[in-house]
């Protein structure tokens, strides 16, 4: 089913982040400084279980970010299978059945009938006005006012017991392996679980587990049969938007930091570490950007990406890449309004560490000041740099919603939690009630954010030296 | 003190021209005029009239930085550079794209702004200070803990949730007050209410976490325990001892955006309708009208810099550990 790989920009810059961060375990796990923190991380019980959360929308944000030509069933005179024109990702090929069942327009969540009365020709010629039926919202239903509840009890069954099953089973193999590790027997590992005596809160983890699979499992048998959470106005599955937009917000919460970190430590370390004139620019050069109000900014740049893609039009292949284009470049521009802070945090810090005695000493041994930032400074400020990282993340995935509402966020054509508040907010002024979109995209982008709030707080106080010493 | 003042004053100027100069670059030199002006007349048959005829009409149409055929001193003040971007420094914005004069609407839109800002600053000031106070309080127990769940908890909640959810609950269930719109005098509390409740709660949840951490920090304090040796109540020990010298780091974060009152909210005055400067900028972003997005970029840098310099003169005021220097 898949034709050409097709590599976006954002895909490229993400798999990269993926990379690094690898490549940065790696090297913390041999660094006991910084695998001391990570370990208070995991045994805090809201770390794991918020690092469970996360993980999701990290599996279905990388899953959204490999990016293909789909195959055609159709041959063309050659016999070669025939690509189609458009871009689909991993997920998108994964979920195809929500993103194929179009609906005409609006119905609520779990609805068979659409959300609007038209005129509906009978077999005997007659017509009446009445709420048609969805072409696959609950199409298996004969008689959809007497059998739904029924059904959707059913499904909700199924589903919870298939998701049962599977963390029973997760459960059992996480216990086994554990089990292997301790060199102890099956059933004294499952007793100290369930006691919860154990370093790492493996309990918490098992149950945040179960009940991202439960869920997962019936949300699934559900919209096999129904839209859960409706559809929009051309009838587009409102579930499979909100998760589509999971990259959207994933990518401006982490690329945007990504962007900014490189400018942010080289600026940073030596502005504190070389002083004199080197400070006085990059001082100058981050209050300067620091005055402008950030939504300005983004604003001014994003009207002039406007005017440049308005006028080179031709440039771009197909919609997805302007999009994606647009939205790397509102990463570029957020990381340039962002990175003052950290680079202000790092001058400090520099400044300090410059004083100590180990870099006097590298000093006096005539070490070069590439070789002392490098080895000196650098490793030492790194705890800085995670917790502006992780602290950031959930600010950006909210400033997204806010910048889409007012049109200088992510292309209108892009899945993202802001252009779908957006849209409500006409949505709210009709009768009755469009609510499913704003409560999709609010409930989405609400779990990530409180999971990221939790999870920043915990890797703070695990990597904050001052506040670990002052509990 | 004015010294003081002065130079500081002084330091701002560099920073002004940088941010012209930002400004100038991006709104000319990344996209020339021609390109503004096509964008405006709509892409497809505009002749080179037409552009021309809308350039010369906004003063597009004259050199970015140097100008050959004036003569003298006119080479360098008759071009776009000092027509359009040094004249900001004498606070003439000049007139937008369609033709308004941006001075007027800065000067008519800056009071509705002040109408919200003002009230939400100074009541959530309040509500989150006696909040996060409560909280000091009873500070370890369950109360704080679920006070902290519930910051978070609002924290991660988005501004626009609650603005659609409280414009639909007041205003379209309850009929409470009127869903937007604005009027002159008093008769604009009634439209002024709902915005401000919401930027109110809007903002309990991040605040109060400041301050419980910030009245936390001080309550481990020597002189804390100090008072309580000599036998002050808790509730003396918190609002004449903690409370006073918390002060100091609520006074500075609350000065340092007092300017910025002016600009207005984005997203509160274009949701409710409030003709502010925030939902100028916003319409001035969608309509594309660069003039005015050029002319609140330079007014907010400028209100940005005067709050440092409040700042650093409230420090020096409300400690006197603090010297200028």
């Amino acid at each position: 089913m898949m034709g050409e790989w097709v590599i976006l920009w954002t895909d490229a810059l993400i798999f990269i982040l993926v990379f690094f961060s690898i490549a940065f375990g790696y090297y913390a796990a041999g660094k006991e400084h910084l695998r001391g923190p990570w370990r208070l991380v995991v045994r805090s019980r809201v770390g794991v279980s918020t690092l469970v959360i996360l993980s999701f929308y990290v599996i279905v944000g990388l899953l959204d970010s490999i990016h293909f030509h789909p195959l055609l069933p159709s041959k063309d005179q050659a016999g070669q299978q025939t690509q189609s024109a458009e871009v689909i990702s991993l997920f998108d090929h994964l979920v195809t059945p929500l993103r194929v069942r179009q609906e005409k327009t609006y119905s609520a969540p779990l609805a068979t009938h659409l959300y609007a009365k038209e005129n509906i020709e009978l077999a005997s010629g007659e017509v009446i006005r009445d709420y048609p039926r969805l072409t696959y919202g609950g199409a298996h239903l004969q008689h959809p006012d007497q059998e739904w509840s029924r059904d959707i009890w059913r499904l909700t069954g199924i589903g919870v017991l298939k998701g049962l099953l599977v963390s029973v089973v997760v459960t059992n193999i996480l216990i086994a392996l554990l089990a292997g590790r301790w060199k102890t027997s099956f059933g004294a590992v499952a007793k100290v679980l369930i006691k919860e005596q154990t370093t790492v809160p493996w309990r918490v983890l098992l149950a945040t587990l179960s009940s991202v699979i439960l869920v997962l499992f019936w949300c699934v048998e559900l919209s096999s049969h129904y839209h859960i959470l409706g559809t929009d106005k051309v009838g587009e599955d409102v579930f499979y938007q909100a998760l589509k937009s999971i990259r959207t917000g994933l990518l401006i919460g982490t690329l945007t930091t990504l962007v900014m970190l490189p400018a942010a430590i080289l600026l940073g370390i030596m502005a504190g570490y070389f002083r004199g004139w080197v400070d006085d620019v990059i001082q100058y050069t981050y209050t300067t950007l620091n005055s402008i109000p950030g939504v300005l900014l983004i604003a001014a740049a994003i009207l002039m990406l406007q005017i440049y893609m308005s006028n080179h039009a031709d440039e771009f292949n197909s919609l997805v890449e302007r999009a994606d284009l647009r939205l790397l470049f509102l990463c570029i521009i957020l990381g340039v309004t962002s990175w003052t802070g950290l680079c202000r945090l790092l001058r400090g810090e520099a400044m300090k560490l410059r004083e100590a005695d180990y870099v006097q000493a590298a000093v006096a041994f005539g070490v070069g000041h590439f070789t002392i930032i490098v080895r000196h400074i650098l490793p030492n400020v790194l705890h800085i740099v995670l917790i502006t990282v992780v602290l950031d993340f959930s600010g950006l995935v909210l400033a997204e919603a806010v910048l889409s509402y007012v049109n200088i966020g992510v292309d209108p054509t892009m899945n993202s939690w802001g252009n779908m508040i957006n849209s409500a907010r006409l949505e709210m002024a009709r009768e009755p009630v469009v609510w499913w979109s704003l409560l999709a995209s609010m409930l989405f982008m609400f779990i990530l954010v409180l999971s990221a709030n939790l999870f920043s707080d915990v890797v703070r106080d695990a990597f904050d030296p001052r506040l670990r010493s002052s509990r | 003190m004015i010294a003081y003042i002065i130079r500081r004053m002084f330091y701002a100027i560099p920073i002004l021209l940088g941010v012209n100069i930002l400004t100038f670059v991006l709104f000319f030199v990344v996209n020339s005029p021609d390109d503004m002006a096509r964008m405006h007349l709509g892409m497809k048959r505009v002749t080179p009239e037409a552009i021309e005829n809308w350039k010369s009409e906004r003063g597009y149409d004259k050199p970015l930085l140097f100008n050959a055929s004036s003569q003298g001193v006119g080479q360098l003040t008759d071009t776009i550079f000092f027509n359009k971007s040094l004249k900001l420094f004498q606070f003439d914005f000049g007139s937008s794209d369609s033709g308004r004069d941006i001075g007027y609407d800065i000067s008519q839109r800056m009071w509705p702004s002040l109408a919200i800002a003002i009230p939400v600053l100074v009541i959530g000031l309040m509500v989150n200070i006696t909040y996060a106070l409560l909280i000091a309080f009873f500070r370890a127990t369950y109360i704080d803990i679920w006070s902290v769940v519930l910051c978070v908890v609002m924290m991660s909640i988005s501004g626009l949730f609650y603005i659609i959810g409280g414009q639909y609950l007041v205003s379209k269930l309850l009929h409470l007050v009127p869903i937007s719109g604005y009027d002159t005098g008093l008769s604009a509390i009634k439209f002024l209410i709902l915005p401000v409740v919401i930027g109110v709660v809007g903002g309990i949840g991040a605040g109060t976490r400041w301050y419980r951490t910030l009245f936390l920090e001080e309550i481990n304090r020597d002189y804390v325990r100090t008072a309580r040796a000599k036998g002050l109540s808790e509730g003396v020990v918190l609002f004449r001892h903690v409370l006073k010298n918390a002060m100091i780091p609520i006074l500075t974060g609350v000065v340092v955006v007092l300017p910025l009152l002016f600009m207005g909210s984005l997203i509160t005055e274009s949701f409710f309708g409030i003709p502010g400067l925030g939902s100028y900028t916003i319409d001035a972003i969608s309509q594309q009208d660069f003039a005015i997005v050029r002319a609140m970029v330079f007014l907010g840098s400028v209100l940005y810099i005067l709050g440092l310099l409040l700042t650093d003169i409230s420090y020096t005021l409300v400690d006197p550990r603090v010297r200028l220097s």
